[in-house]
């Protein structure tokens, strides 16, 4: 099963939609509620990040009985030095941002973490492209 | 509790009386779980979504729906009376009455005893402090008090169980001391809660944290009212209460909270909040708060559907009540530590009532979803509620569970109707050879 969800820019409300309904759908597939929660982590964390810095993006969901892979896509200016961007606490949230109480810096390794395969593909002025892997049964 | 029937399944407290249902769609579209469809010409609800919230009493114009509670009659089915008032009672009556007078009512109307269930809840919110500060469960620790929320996280959020506090609630603990304090020689003791809340009665039936219940009848408020108001009137007024202010404030939402005392909490009321909360916790967002309160009904437990007295009402009196009274209970203020945990806790662990699966076999239930997506593209989309689903998403899920049929949609069974008219006005136009002159 395949669906795709579009993340509009600077849109933080809509992010959490998406994943609402990802774990609806996972629910009536049966899968555990703990790998529920992962991916819903790792799909809330990642739609956030689009919509905070990548300029928008997309994301893509492929369920089969064996695990569920999410790609998240944008076009937006990539990241410079990834070890940075994956270390706890490192943000470069802009200040609106935090004033709503995001950009703690965890995003990314809190979807490393929830994730069985996690891969960042990431060029500078281009675009990010994260492949997140969670395993299911 | 010899008298009480103990059902072998879950059981829901909400009861319908048919007469009265007309088949409309407000309680359909106003579950919060979509437990409910529409049958046969009237409501039913789906035993495992139901979570007791009493959403569909509120929202039903024809009086239809009722929540299951005992008469005040059944109390004479015991040799000793014992009443657990909840502190929502509390603020049904304005200051003029005081609590005393109320407690008094009680046995003016044939109860032998008065257990403040707000005594419990002082130390069930110690207990709870204890278990926050411990980081014994993970965090937001979420409170166990409000059975609806409790239903809600076995049903759709089974993942936070590991974050609800396993102490049993105030009624339960309050039915317990008070059958402690009892003895044993008064002959069957009967234990009574004077309830605002539909999801009690369920609690009691099947509990939740305990293999039984100590209590043996939940009683309306809205069924008690009247008779108390006249005993109130006619009755001696003793002495009785003993509840401080932290038990007492549980009537309200963010009762609890100043109880537990934790300032890094948030109070949710209201079902649909409670559940967009929820979902947060889930997707990982408040894993910085320490502990929150969730109530199904706006208010808190002084907003539920067995309620008289307007909620906001209510809720100003109980403050008000809570301003006069000493901070912790005549009995728990000797107490400088916190109660046994083995006294309060759990002894049952809150298990999933995983049922909203398609299928226990992931493939078929992948096959499943597909035609439900494919069904589902094919409704108009308009989310009526005539075919009896609250969406046009559960009727295409009820259809490829063979819980309904594509012709319950009304608009597919019109365009049907249309394609099949369409066809006769073919017929009709083909003359046979015989006839065919012009």
């Amino acid at each position: 099963m395949k669906y795709h969800f579009p993340v509009p820019a600077e849109d933080l409300v809509q992010a959490g939609k998406a994943s609402t309904e990802v774990k609806k759908i996972l629910a009536r597939l049966g899968v555990p509620p703990e790998l529920i929660r992962r991916t819903a982590i790792v799909m809330y964390e990642g739609e956030t990040n689009l919509a905070i810095h990548g300029g928008g993006g997309v994301v893509d969901v492929d369920i089969s009985a064996e695990r569920v892979e999410l790609v998240l896509e944008d076009h937006g200016p990539g990241i410079a030095d990834l070890e940075l961007a994956m270390s706890d606490g490192y943000s470069t949230a802009p200040e609106w941002i935090r004033e709503q109480g995001f950009g703690a810096g965890m995003g990314l390794s809190n979807m490393k973490r929830n994730a069985d395969l996690f891969l960042v593909d990431s060029r500078v002025g281009e675009g990010t492209r994260i492949v997140a892997t969670i395993k299911l049964g | 509790m010899e008298n009480r029937a103990k059902l072998p399944l879950y059981s829901h407290s909400i009861t319908l009386d048919v007469d009265k249902c007309r088949g409309c769609t407000n309680c359909i579209k106003r579950c919060p779980t979509e437990a409910i469809r529409v049958r046969k010409g009237h409501a039913t609800i789906t035993e495992y979504r139901c979570i007791d919230c009493g959403e569909c009493i509120r929202n039903c114009p024809y009086n239809a729906k009722k929540a299951v509670t005992d008469p005040l009659q059944a109390i004479q089915d015991f040799d000793y009376k014992i009443a657990l008032p909840a502190p929502a009672l509390y603020g049904q009556f304005d200051d003029a009455r005081s609590i005393d007078q109320i407690l008094s009512g009680l046995l003016q109307l044939g109860f032998d005893q008065v257990y403040e269930v707000a005594l419990a809840a002082e130390l069930v919110a110690r207990a709870t402090r204890a278990q926050v500060d411990a980081s014994a469960v993970s965090r937001p620790v979420i409170s166990s008090s409000c059975p609806a929320v409790l239903h809600l996280v076995q049903i759709r959020y089974p993942s936070l169980i590991p974050h609800v506090a396993p102490i049993l609630a105030p009624m339960e603990l309050a039915a317990r001391l008070a059958r402690q304090a009892a003895g044993g020689d008064k002959g069957s003791v009967g234990v009574f809660f004077i309830s605002p809340c539909a999801a009690k009665m369920t609690d009691v039936r099947s509990p939740l944290g305990s293999p039984h219940s100590a209590v043996d009848g939940v009683i309306a408020i809205k069924d008690l009212y009247l008779p108390l108001r006249a005993a109130m009137g006619k009755c001696t007024v003793q002495k009785l209460s003993r509840a401080g202010s932290l038990g007492v404030a549980w009537a309200r939402v963010d009762g609890e909270s100043r109880a537990v005392g934790e300032s890094n909490h948030i109070s949710v009321d209201g079902i649909a909040n409670v559940i967009n909360v929820l979902e947060a916790v889930e997707n990982g967002t408040l894993g910085g708060i320490a502990f929150i309160e969730a109530m199904a009904c706006p208010g808190g437990c002084v907003g539920g559907p067995l309620v008289v007295e307007n909620p906001f009402v209510a809720k100003t009196r109980i403050c008000n009540r809570e301003r006069g009274l000493p901070l912790q209970g005549s009995d728990t203020q000797a107490q400088s530590v916190p109660p046994e945990p083995a006294k309060l806790g759990w002894t049952t662990p809150l298990e999933a009532r995983g049922d909203l699966m398609l299928s226990t076999d992931m493939g078929r239930a992948l096959e499943m979803e597909a035609e439900m997506e494919a069904l589902e593209a094919s409704l108009p989309g308009l989310d009526c509620g005539s075919c009896g689903a609250p969406t046009c998403r559960a009727l295409a899920e009820d259809i490829v569970k063979g819980q309904a049929t594509v012709n319950a949609c009304v608009f597919k069974l019109r365009e049907n109707v249309r394609k099949l008219a369409a066809e006769m006005i073919q017929l009709e136009q083909i003359n046979p050879p015989g006839l065919d002159r012009e």
